[in-house]
């Protein structure tokens, strides 16, 4: 089996500082992976090198069995990766159906040509909004959510460009458990589906119950990959963590 | 359905000028021909203006260059092979659309106010070119001297009833443009953009074409504006074809109007291209800068979603409660 994600020995420094220092990262279709580490360790840089918000200075990212180095994001969530950002970034001027409509136009259509009519548009931007709960408030504006539905709405737009591989990124800082129960489940739910998820968490619980792999980056580089119960023994790793 | 729509609309948009040229028409009243020429310039630049600058996010100071440039095509092929009016706008819109995708490449990673300090130099830079270029009269300016009349098909037009109908025309053809737009999946990816581009991006919206685009039929239209001015102004010189008056307007006019629609620079350009008329007739042509300085600053205030985001707010008020 080919891997979906192929890291290879990346690096990206900005002036001085180096955030990534060869990071090497595979992930095969299906898995549900698990990327923790403290601030600054690089986690939101090299998930920007993955989808092409920036570009790695060494190193190739593979997707797919194909280098997209070089390729701007939107040609790579083309390809299919998809993220959420850490904080949401709705459009803020359009409704939540419109917000949706957007990586279906612009992804979806051109991926598998124009086949969607109008009514289908709406019908998948409605089932999009049922899946994280938002049916009711298609027609609202961003600016009248609550933080836990600004969260829905970002993982919905990802997932509506159809992707093979969804990077959430920092999806649940900031919200109460069960509202975190909340998007782990529909998480669950996307990767039953067939989606490659990858989650960037600090919320260690949640990480634990959703990866069955998990990574840890530390001054933009991995330290440690494996089984989540084997990682968060790892000796390096409560050093990180922890401090000595 | 939208193609039927937009078939009215320029239908409707038609005779509305048509009802205007004929109340003129019939009442020999050149001046009205004058000012309404003004008014329509006004409408075709502030709504190519309102294609990069609404829809998109992205403030251009430089409308006056590309204006000029469309003007300054015209005196060029004046001078070197005269050729009939449409084709000059024709003309106009190819050079300026070029020039507009020239600066997209050059200033789209710009955000912000360094695009639009970048837009200013641009018109600063082509000034200077033409003040300097002897053939298109150089800082002494171009006469063109506009015939009376014109004879088409046995026909003898009023000239300036001609360049008033070719003005409409455009009107119409930039309003119907815009409207088509903002329907249109390339509206959507513009409002995106003016959103939050990165989101955008991630969306799989190409920005830097959709931005290329929109400089491109931007600097379009303001070219074909600029092209038929050499022939109304009948003297053409850099200091008035590169006014700040036109940069001024073009920007003004869409923000008291409102942004985010077609109509907004529409009604702008009619409120304050009339005021402007009116100023120009009972005061004097100095105060023109005056009252759109005073306007913009009151709806930046009061309004600083435009007239149409008052009349949307107000609608949204009403439904609420």
């Amino acid at each position: 089996m080919t891997a979906l994600l192929h890291v290879d020995n990346i690096s990206k420094r900005f002036g001085g500082f180096i955030a990534l220092d060869g990071v090497e990262l595979i992930v095969q279709p299906g898995e549900r992976l698990g990327l923790i580490g403290p601030n600054g360790s690089g986690k939101s840089t090299l998930v920007n090198c993955i989808c092409g918000t920036l570009q790695n200075e060494s190193g190739t990212v593979r997707f797919n069995g194909h280098v997209v180095d070089g390729l701007a994001a939107h040609q790579r969530t083309h390809r299919g990766i998809a993220r959420s950002f850490q904080l949401p970034r709705p459009f803020h001027s359009m409704t939540l159906a419109d917000n949706l409509r957007i990586p279906l136009l612009y992804t979806v259509h051109a991926r598998s040509g124009p086949l969607r009519s109008t009514g289908d548009l709406d019908a998948r931007c409605h089932e999009l909004l049922e899946m994280v709960g938002l049916a009711k408030k298609g027609n609202q504006m961003p600016r009248d959510l609550t933080q836990v539905e600004m969260r829905k709405l970002e993982l919905a737009r990802a997932v509506a460009a159809e992707p093979k591989l969804l990077i959430a990124d920092e999806s649940m800082a900031g919200l109460s458990h069960s509202e975190i129960e909340d998007i782990l489940t529909l998480l669950v739910r996307l990767n039953e589906r067939g989606i490659t998820v990858i989650l960037i968490e600090h919320i260690m619980s949640a990480v634990m119950s959703f990866s069955q792999r998990l990574a840890v980056l530390v001054s933009g580089k991995k330290i440690a990959d494996g089984k989540p119960e084997d990682v968060v023994r790892d000796p390096e790793v409560v050093r990180a963590y922890l401090g000595q | 359905m939208n193609r039927v729509n937009t078939a009215k609309f320029s239908l409707i948009a038609i005779a509305i000028g048509a009802a205007v040229m004929a109340f003129a028409h019939w009442f020999h009243v050149d001046y009205l021909f004058f000012a309404s020429y003004t008014i329509l310039q006004f409408i075709v630049l502030g709504t190519a203006w309102n294609i990069l600058g609404g829809y998109c996010g992205y403030v251009n100071f430089g409308s006056a260059a590309f204006f000029a440039m469309g003007a300054y095509s015209s005196v060029f092929m004046h001078k070197f092979y005269p050729l009939p009016i449409p084709v000059l706008i024709l003309i106009g819109a190819i050079v300026c659309g070029i020039a507009g995708l020239g600066m997209g490449y050059l200033t789209l990673r710009l955000r912000g106010s360094f695009f639009a300090i970048a837009t200013l130099a641009l018109a600063v830079v082509l000034q200077t070119l033409v003040v300097n270029w002897e053939y298109v009269g150089g800082s002494r300016g171009a006469y063109i001297i506009r015939p009376e009349n014109l004879e088409f098909a046995g026909i003898t037009i009023n000239y300036i009833e001609y360049l008033f109908a070719l003005m409409l025309a455009l009107a119409v053809i930039a309003l119907a443009t815009a409207r088509v737009i903002e329907r249109s999946q390339l509206g959507f990816g513009f409002a995106t953009i003016r959103d939050d581009e990165l989101a955008a991006e991630a969306c799989g919206v190409p920005t830097l074409r959709l931005k290329l685009i929109a400089t491109t039929l931007s600097g379009a239209f303001m070219g074909m504006a600029g092209a038929p001015f050499p022939y109304y102004i009948g003297y053409l010189q850099p200091s008035s074809a590169f006014g700040l008056e036109y940069a001024v307007n073009s920007i003004a006019m869409p923000m008291i109007g409102g942004t985010t629609s077609w109509v907004g620079p529409l009604i702008g350009a009619i409120l304050l291209g009339s005021a402007q008329q009116y100023a120009t007739v009972t005061i004097s042509s100095a105060v023109n800068l005056l009252i759109v300085g005073l306007m913009l600053v009151a709806f930046v205030i009061i309004a600083p979603n435009g007239l149409i985001g008052l009349v949307q707010e107000h609608l949204r008020a009403r439904r609420k409660p």
